[in-house]
């Protein structure tokens, strides 16, 4: 038993753990403390002093954030006196920040913006005392504003602590001090991977996703291109938050709906790539068991994740599934299959993906995502970019009827929705290679031991008497952990002790991930995984082979799993990078055949 | 062996070693084979007395006379005059000699100090370990071990009331208590010789004249608290200092005053230096603590302090050079004794650096308690130039511009909180007449902007806004309200910075507005000439 502390916040007694902070307690108790910099998910910084309280005894007032509680503490969390300096340090940092509220990515979604609003702080009579400093632009992905930032350090902690990437940190002292990248060439030249866990936890709107909103604009309203949407599994979890709904509500139908709305020609939905991919994906799972390939096969349809590992782990390419993301799988396949089936000239489509993650941009704009003869997936806009979308267009997702996507590829079963939690890709591909392996269906189709939000989660797997481990890891602290004794393994035996292993960059999976709504806890991202799993037990076909629409693109268009032609637009291969700029230094697998 | 009849001393400092004292020295080493008095005059390099911009220096025993200014060419008059005949040479005098630099004995016309941690600084040869002891040194550490629990070190140093004199106060044994009793496997001490404030060098006195005194206190600190290994860290700048120490670590060792078994007891105790990351912040503890560590030099959120969570989360004592110099002759001498020294609540004695425009900028150490007044006039020997005084900066950067009406105030911790004014570092910064309170203030506000670490925002934008609006009172730009906006911004700063760097500008700019606010009204007007502010 932890050790418990007894205290009083504003008079209400409250036992907490001895290495709780005030703000823990106050929580406990249920009483607010207004934070800035703070977030539940990391540790605290101290650096905006929002949060200060009093303690009796204490000469000046102490930050609740990283104050730990003390037996008999007395804790007053607001006063007059608290209040004038919560407003004046709210005051101060808004004195040395580019107040551009209107034009703001973070608009409506800015901790500092609410925060002023609700303190009621009066902007008059401080000097503004901002020294412009350029726009960090060099990432495909990611956009970082300084003149927006007030080095709460969320971003370097989320990238350091949670990621391991440490992409970013903060250089300088003083008025100086300002988060920077290594050697200061900027995002897109360093080991940032573009996860986008920062732009998620960054209170205000200094880092945010490289918007294609006006690209996507220009596409829907010129007259000569058919313009063609997926969106992402995680997508129908998350949206619905947006415009007022229950966390984790899953929108699917409204969520067409609304893409009609905007005008978009074509509605698919990456859920039928999802299925795809695990067609692919458990038959090179099934091929490497049967044939002694490379063990443990590692999911590959994370592009956080796979900059990361062409970053960091890049002697372990050869495990990784040669399976492009279902994003691009379904690129490759709108200009070729759709093409050839609607007799639409592929040069006039253009292809956008809604998705819950700014690495899939990077992921777009990679030179060998181009197997259809063009760019294979033009445009990717982030879940917050779509709101923006629909509020300029003032739809309310809420109010809007249920609708079906376009049929070639829109269909998709519960193996396919479940991508977009933390497990979800493993259980789905462990449901088809069963299948694959044996002919018949998983006694039990949920394998609850790879959900949740645990970090590093494993389970054992009995295929006919074959016994085959298997491990998930989410966020890339945890896959480098994981990472790290798999490679011990293979450097000691020649050989680890899983078969099969799914990585997401982002915690909690692709429902948390860098392109999702600012602010998501650890705690939101869960609800909306369980969301997604309730949508998986309501649809009427739960495994990817059953899926009539994938059944049809084999007979019709690919052949089997696996076929050249499969081989060519469903496949990629991994490069090294540098882990100083990101560059690539070479091939590290063996390009697959062009024709 | 024969007993030299005379000691010649010369204080090795960044001053006089640009004066060329080296050479002066070769050359007078030289001066006396010549004449066969090698024997009899013995030559000593020693660490700074204090006494700067007076060129080189060289003090000669029995006599205690200080000379300054010297040149190669006034060696043969000096050795015939005054090491033959016996007559000292007045014409190189240092001034008229204040006593402050002389140990017990009294000259000329100015009273003496108290010499505690100073005893020994100019006087012995601190790269001598046999030296020391032969003054007596080591002696308390022996006593230490051969006879003393660690608790009854800790109770003796209870006892004599002695505080830190890193700044704030904090009552030394307390802290080694805490320490000791703190729950942890390994644990700590550590010495703060940053040094940061500008202009103050009474730890660099300390470190290069008597550097097995601050090692003595050390490893009796190590052994209160239950450590075995301690850290001395020492402003990068301080090279003198880090070689002196270094040898003195080098020699204790060679004692077996440090490491294994300590002089055969079971006690064993490793001492390192580190050299400061250079950042005034990297002063404060926990930055000391994490700039040790290898990290940027930035403090952490207090409590936890380090006596429970400190150097790698384990239980540290961090203590002020001049803090653990008092305390071998405080086991030495007994509490009792220390206690006669000073005040009530603030015993034993205090080394002041005074600054600025008086006659005799320098260090004193004198009893705690004795008055600013005294200090100024007595020991400063007054405002130079038979200008006025108009006030001091006392405590350092962060400290507070005391009017004349305050003179009378006594010098130790509780006195000048009464007037909401610290110790601080003892630096002591004296302004005549002519002075500007708007540029000073300028200034002040200028260092903490440059040496804020920006890690919290109260003080990363506070400390420029402060900077933004002084430069409007100096330009004349300024209106009554941006007076009160200044003063309203550092109790803001005080109330929420996350270290004492920011929480502490409220002094000095409080104080120099509320107690000069005539002059800064006086800049509103764009025609006031003012010879700082408006070149
Ligand atoms: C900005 C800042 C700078 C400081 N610089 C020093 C310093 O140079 N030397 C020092 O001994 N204490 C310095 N201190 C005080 C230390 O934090 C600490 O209180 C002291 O070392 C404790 O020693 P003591 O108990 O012996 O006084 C500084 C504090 C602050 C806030
Ligand atoms: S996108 Fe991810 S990897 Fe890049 S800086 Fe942000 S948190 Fe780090
Ligand atoms: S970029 Fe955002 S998250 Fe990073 S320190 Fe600045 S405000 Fe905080
Ligand atoms: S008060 Fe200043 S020096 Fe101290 S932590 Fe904050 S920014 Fe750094």
């Amino acid at each position: 038993m932890a050790e418990m502390v007894k205290l009083y916040i504003d008079g209400k007694e409250v036992e907490v753990d001895k290495d709780a902070t005030i703000l823990d307690a106050a929580k406990k108790v249920g009483v607010h403390i207004p934070t800035l910099c703070y977030h539940a998910d990391l540790s605290p910084t101290g650096a905006c002093g929002v949060c200060v309280v009093e303690i009796e005894g204490s000469p000046t007032p102490k930050r609740s954030c990283c104050t730990p509680v003390a037996p008999g503490m007395k804790v007053t969390s607001n006063s007059k006196y608290l209040r004038e300096i919560r407003k004046a340090l709210v005051q101060l940092i808004l004195s040395n920040h580019d107040v551009t509220c209107p034009t703001c990515p973070a608009n409506e979604h800015c901790e500092l913006q609410s925060l002023a609003n609700y303190l009621g702080v009066d902007t008059d009579g401080l000097p503004t005392v901002l020294e412009k400093k350029p726009i960090d632009e060099t990432s495909i992905a990611i956009v970082r504003d300084p003149n927006k930032c007030i080095l709460c350090g969320r971003c370097v902690n989320v990238c350091n602590d949670i990621q391991t990437v440490s992409a970013l940190t903060i250089a300088d002292r003083g008025f100086d001090a300002t988060i920077d990248t290594f050697f200061s060439l900027g995002m897109g030249n360093s080991a940032c991977v573009n996860c986008g866990q920062c732009t998620v936890f960054c209170p205000t709107g200094a880092l945010s996703e490289r918007s294609e909103i006006d690209l996507v604009w220009d596409a829907l309203l010129d007259p000569d291109k058919v313009v063609v949407v997926q969106e992402a599994p995680s997508i129908r979890a998350t949206l619905g938050e947006e415009f007022g709904m229950e966390i984790g509500t899953v929108t699917v139908g409204k969520m067409y709906a609304a893409m009609r709305r905007l005008g978009f020609d074509v509605i698919f939905d990456t859920n039928f790539a999802a299925d795809l991919t695990i067609m692919e994906e458990a038959n090179e799972l099934v091929e490497r068991i049967k044939n002694g390939g490379a063990l443990p096969l590692i999911t590959s349809c994370s592009p956080g994740w796979i900059k990361f590992m062409e970053t960091f782990f890049p002697d372990l390419a050869k495990y990784v599934s040669t399976c492009k993301s279902p994003q691009q799988m379904f690129g490759a396949l709108v200009k070729t299959y759709f093409a050839k089936e609607s007799g639409i000239d592929p040069s006039k489509i253009v292809s956008v993906s809604i998705m819950p993650c700014t690495a899939k941009k990077f992921e777009a704009r990679r030179p060998e995502m181009r197997d259809s003869g063009y760019q294979d997936v033009d445009y990717v806009l982030t879940t917050r970019e779509l709101v923006r979308m629909l509020k300029a267009a003032d739809i309310d997702l809420k109010t809007l009827p249920d609708e079906k996507p376009d049929e070639l590829m829109g269909m998709y079963t519960g193996a396919a929705t479940i991508f977009g939690a933390t497990g979800g890709v493993m259980e789905a591909a462990v449901r088809t290679a069963y299948w694959m392996l044996t002919g018949k269906d998983l006694p039990n189709l949920d394998i609850e031991a790879v959900r949740g939000m645990a970090g590093i989660k494993e389970a054992e797997l009995d295929i006919n008497g074959m016994k085959v481990k298997v491990a998930v890891a989410h966020g890339l602290g945890n896959a480098r952990t994981l990472l790290t004794k798999v490679k011990e393994q293979i450097e000691k035996t020649g050989q680890s002790e899983y078969a099969f292993i799914e990585i997401m960059a982002c915690p909690g999976g692709c429902v948390g991930g860098g392109g999702q709504p600012k602010g998501s806890t650890f705690a939101m991202r869960a609800r909306r995984g369980e969301g997604l799993y309730k949508e998986d037990r309501e649809l009427p076909y739960r495994k990817s082979h059953e899926n009539p629409a994938i059944i049809r693109l084999y007979d019709k268009f690919l052949g089997k799993q696996g076929s050249e032609l499969a081989h060519r637009l469903l496949h990629t291969h991994y490069f090294k990078r540098s882990n100083l700029d990101g560059a690539c230094v070479e091939a590290v697998t063996e390009k697959h055949v062009h024709h | 062996m024969t007993i030299p009849r005379m000691h010649v001393l010369f204080p090795f400092d960044p001053d006089t070693l640009l004066s060329g004292v080296k050479e002066f020295e070769a050359a007078l080493l030289k001066e006396l084979k010549k004449r066969n008095l090698e024997n009899e005059v013995k030559v000593l390099e020693t660490g700074s007395i204090g006494v700067t911009g007076k060129g080189i220096l060289m003090v000669v025993y029995p006599e205690g006379v200080y000379y300054s200014n010297l040149k190669i060419s006034d060696i043969p008059r000096i050795v015939e005059e005054h090491f033959i005949k016996g007559r000292p040479v007045k014409e190189f005098f240092l001034g008229e000699v204040p006593a402050r630099f002389v140990k017990r004995e009294k000259l000329g016309l100015v009273r003496e100090q108290r010499r505690v941690v100073l005893e020994n600084a100019g006087i012995i040869d601190p790269e001598n370990i046999e030296e020391y002891i032969a003054t007596g040194g080591y002696e308390a550490l022996e006593k230490v071990l051969t006879s003393m629990k660690p608790e009854e070190v800790i109770d003796e140093v209870k006892k004599s009331g002695l505080r830190g004199r890193g700044g704030a106060g904090f009552p030394t044994g307390l802290k080694w208590e805490l320490t000791r009793k703190a729950e942890g496997d390994e644990k700590y001490i550590i010495c703060n010789a940053d040094e940061g404030e500008p202009g103050t060098f009474k730890d660099r006195l300390i470190l290069e004249g008597d550097p097995h005194k601050l090692l003595e206190g050390m490893i009796i600190g190590g052994y209160a608290i239950g450590a075995s290994k301690g850290y001395i860290y020492v402003r990068g700048e301080y090279e003198l200092s880090i070689n002196r120490m270094q040898k003195a670590i080098d020699d204790a060792y060679k004692y077996n005053i440090l490491g294994k078994n300590i002089l055969g007891t079971d006690f064993s105790f490793d001492l390192e230096i580190k050299k400061g990351a250079g950042a005034y912040v990297c002063g404060e503890e926990t930055a000391l603590i994490e700039s040790l560590e290898g990290k940027r030099g930035q403090p952490r959120n207090k409590p936890p302090y380090p006596v429970t969570h400190g150097l790698w989360m384990k239980p540290t004592a961090v203590n002020n050079v001049e803090t653990i110099a008092n305390v071998p002759p405080i086991v030495m001498r007994g509490a009792e004794w220390f206690r006669k020294l000073g005040t009530e609540k603030c015993p034993g004695t205090k080394v002041f650096t005074i600054l600025g425009h008086v006659v005799y900028p320098g260090l004193i150490e004198v009893e705690m308690g004795t008055t600013l007044r005294d200090i100024i006039f007595n020991y400063g020997g007054g405002i130079k130039d038979g200008k006025k005084f108009k006030g001091a900066l006392v405590g350092g950067a962060a400290g507070v511009f005391v009017p004349q009406k305050l003179l009378d105030v006594k010098m130790d911790f509780d006195s000048l909180k009464e007037y909401k004014a610290v110790l601080g570092s003892g630096a002591i910064l004296v302004l005549n007449e002519d002075t500007c309170m708007v540029d000073m203030l300028f200034s002040i506000i200028r260092f903490f902007k440059h040496e804020s670490c920006g890690q919290c925002s109260p003080c990363r934008i506070g400390t420029y806004e402060l900077y933004t609006l002084i430069n409007k009172v100096r330009s004349g730009e300024a209106k009554e309200e941006d007076l009160e906006m200044m003063i309203g911004l550092s109790e803001v700063m005080n109330d929420s910075s996350f270290c004492p760097l920011g929480q502490s500008l409220i002094m000095p700019v409080k104080s120099a507005i509320e107690n000069f606010r005539e002059e800064f009204v006086a800049h509103f007007d764009k025609n006031y000439r003012c010879e700082k502010c408006r070149r």
